[in-house]
């Protein structure tokens, strides 16, 4: 139960392609903030989306947070994903027809199971929480088409975040961003995981970031399907 | 409720195309609601034709050709209702009035009708309305004509004028008794109805006409032949005039019959008839048939009994039909038009549908990210084929209402523009069953049409996964 992930022989292809993933063992403490690295191509966005239950696993088990996901419906899965996983995108994370705000609130409002964890705090006050947080509280009213991109990632931080899930997944969430605006993002999303105790997977190709994480995983090294 | 919203922002989102989309369908679903209104203002106002007539009667034949002679001025019977017998129905004591009519003669294409006083004074048109002079008065005089509005404003004939009017209905007869002239005494106002395209006569007039010759007949056993007016002409010691040729207005038909009649009068008339029509009048003339008849009863419980009683006349025979079944009956041969056109703005609103479901669709493409996005915060597939159902379903039913509040507008605007310039009536009416139908099933067509984006949204969504390629 302690284990956030713990992956035994998955393998996983697209349609009839090639294999993408085939990893015999990896697995994660819960509370670990993990960095993972690997070329492009290498199935690094495939695993993560193994991971939140959006593919299902053509062999081999997957559980998440105790969930064996090879077990769940379709709908059980989505469900699953709602309540307790947060996920960021590598940039253009935002619904462009929603406010800030509605971008933030979009789980809550998804699924009733991750409403439940707002733990009685109102839909708007917790967004306005994280979002001042994050130091976005002022753009909440903002159609996000007029944000920049560091500030629509830390609304899609924000919206991870929400409802304090147990395990927060991240695409490359900062490539789009310079240095500075890196460094920055990262210590305000590692205080929100502390917070709320969640488990971080962060993806990235920039092995300069790598320090700040508890623990690294290199794709190629875990996942023995060849390219 | 996610999902309604949802959808609502993305179509606002979009609101130039979402409202190119609704506005072809709002127009179309117009024209298919506007198309069923006048269609129904069409159809009261051709059962309306002619109001609190409740028997028509004319020779046995066909009950619609009975409506068409009798209503609308078009073809002739082949017989005639004698004198006597129409009167004899006219004094039933179940009969309130008649009108008599005496039809088959034309001039420069609309319709010479022989009556009298009692069709000025019954004939109800349009839920009632009664026949009104516009100008001048009704004949009464064997000379006099009273012209239908139509009449007057396409001929260009003003009260005084005098006009010649040719024996048979069809163009050819173009035979002109210019010292037989009949003078324009009233016009009618406009009514919308064929009375407007007729030509009014006394009944004595109309058996002035078919005096071969322009003079009376001789004879009064109570028929009048071409013989015998012919021959009744030579004796008057009139000189006849070389007959003016009229130019035939290229609307009417020929009729071979009567041109070929109308030519040996010619040939008569040339070879030098004489006859006098001198100071004949009306009390000269006796009136030997009708054409047909319209019949008011006292009680209109009377009429069925009537109608059976005139059907089962032994003496001539004679045919009364309820107008109102009769026009319905004639409509209803004429359903195959209504058909036609209803189908056409069927495709019409199938059309402005698919320019719906084409928008839809090639929006997926640049909304696959949302749709990650959506996927990855916990939506499921059937969220995803919910929303863009719900989207089209919204586009479609605000369409509809757009429509639907077109229809009205331009009602209210244009109902009495189309009263005052067709005398077409479309009555303004809360939606009825009709609307409601059209409308239910334009959505329930936006519905499913929604699937098609939305399954293949369903399958890039599943097999996309969280991976967005453009
Ligand atoms: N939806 C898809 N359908 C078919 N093949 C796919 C799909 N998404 C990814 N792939 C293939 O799977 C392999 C892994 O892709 P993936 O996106 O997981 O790589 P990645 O490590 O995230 O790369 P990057 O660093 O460029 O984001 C690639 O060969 C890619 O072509
Ligand atoms: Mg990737």
């Amino acid at each position: 139960m302690s284990l956030a992930i713990d992956i035994r022989n998955l393998r996983y292809r697209y349609g009839g392609g090639p294999w993408v993933l085939d990893i015999p063992e990896l697995t994660l403490e819960r509370g670990t903030r993990a960095f993972l690295f690997g070329p492009s191509g290498s199935g690094k966005t495939t695993l993560l989306g193994v991971l939140a239950g959006v593919l299902e696993a053509n062999e081999g088990e997957v559980t998440v947070l105790g969930e064996d996901l090879g077990s769940l419906s379709g709908a059980r899965r989505d469900a699953f994903r709602a309540e307790h996983i947060g996920y960021v995108f590598q940039m253009f994370n935002l619904i462009p027809y929603l406010s800030v705000l509605d971008n933030i609130t979009l789980p809550v409002r998804m699924h009733a199971g991750r409403r439940a964890r707002l733990d009685g705090a109102g839909v708007k006050e917790s967004a306005a929480l994280l979002a001042g947080q994050l130091h976005i509280g002022d753009l909440l009213k903002k159609p996000v088409t007029e944000l920049s991109v560091g500030q629509q990632q830390r609304v899609a931080a924000c919206r991870a975040l929400i409802g304090a899930p147990e395990l927060i997944v991240a695409d490359e969430p900062t490539s789009s961003l310079d240095f500075d605006r890196r460094e920055d993002f990262l210590e305000l999303l590692f205080q929100e995981c502390e917070r709320a105790g969640a488990t971080l997977v962060f993806v990235s190709h920039d092995r300069t970031l790598e320090g700040m994480f508890s623990r690294t995983i290199s794709l190629p090294d875990v996942n023995t399907a060849v390219h | 409720m996610l999902v309604l919203d949802l959808a609502l922002k993305s179509l606002r989102n979009r609101a130039f195309s979402t409202s190119l989309t609704v506005g072809s369908i709002a127009l179309s679903v117009a024209l298919l609601i506007g198309v069923e209104n006048v269609r129904v203002g069409m159809r009261e106002s051709f059962s309306n034709t002619i109001s609190q007539t409740d028997l028509i009667v004319g020779t046995k034949g066909g009950t619609i050709q009975l409506l068409l002679y009798s209503v609308f001025g078009m073809g002739a019977p082949t017989e005639n209702v004698s004198w006597e017998a129409y009167r004899q129905w006219a004094e039933h004591p179940a009969v309130a009035w008649t009108i008599p009519y005496s039809l088959g003669d034309s001039h420069r294409g609309f319709r010479v009708i022989g009556t009298n006083d009692d069709f000025y004074r019954h004939y109800r048109y349009r839920g009632g309305q009664e026949i009104a002079l516009a100008e001048g008065r009704a004949s009464e005089n064997l000379y006099d004509v009273t012209l239908g509005a139509d009449v007057a404003s396409e001929l260009n004939y003003t009260m005084g004028d005098e006009i010649a009017v040719t024996h048979g209905i069809g163009e050819v007869g173009f035979l002109v008794h210019d010292h037989m002239p009949f003078t324009v005494v009233g016009v009618l106002a406009k009514t919308f109805t064929p009375v407007d395209r007729a030509i009014y006569v006394t009944l004595e007039g109309m058996e002035a006409i078919h005096w071969e010759g322009g003079a009376p007949p001789a004879s009064d056993d109570g028929h009048v032949h071409d013989e015998e007016a012919e021959a009744a002409s030579v004796d008057n010691g009139h000189v006849h005039d070389e007959e003016d040729e009229e130019v035939a207005d290229d609307d009417g038909h020929a009729d071979d019959d009567h041109a070929h009649e109308v030519e040996t009068e010619v040939a008569a008339a040339d070879d030098g008839h004489v006859h006098s029509e001198a100071d004949l009048s009306i009390e000269d003339v006796e009136v030997t048939q009708v054409t047909s008849f319209f019949v008011g009863t006292t009680d209109r419980r009377d009429v069925l009994m009537l109608q059976r009683e005139i059907n089962d006349f032994e003496d001539e025979p004679m045919m009364a039909v309820i107008p109102g079944v009769a026009l319905n009956e004639m409509w209803r041969s004429l359903g195959y038009a209504e058909t036609g056109l209803r189908l056409v703005t069927i495709f019409v609103v199938m059309v402005g549908l698919l320019g719906m479901l084409v928008s839809l669709y090639t929006s997926l493409d640049e909304r696959r990210r949302e749709m990650a996005i959506l996927r990855a915060v916990g939506a499921g597939p059937r969220r995803i084929v919910a929303l863009l159902v719900l989207e089209s379903v919204c586009l479609a039913a605000a369409g509809a209402l757009a429509g639907l509040a077109l229809v009205y507008v331009l009602l209210s605007v244009g109902q009495s523009i189309v009263e005052a310039q067709v005398g077409l009536f479309i009555p303004i009416r809360p939606p009825g069953f009709v609307e409601l139908l059209f409308m239910g099933a334009v959505v329930t067509a936006g519905f499913l049409m929604g699937f098609v984006p939305a399954l293949k949204a369903y399958r890039t969504a599943l097999h996309d996964g969280l991976t967005v390629r453009v």
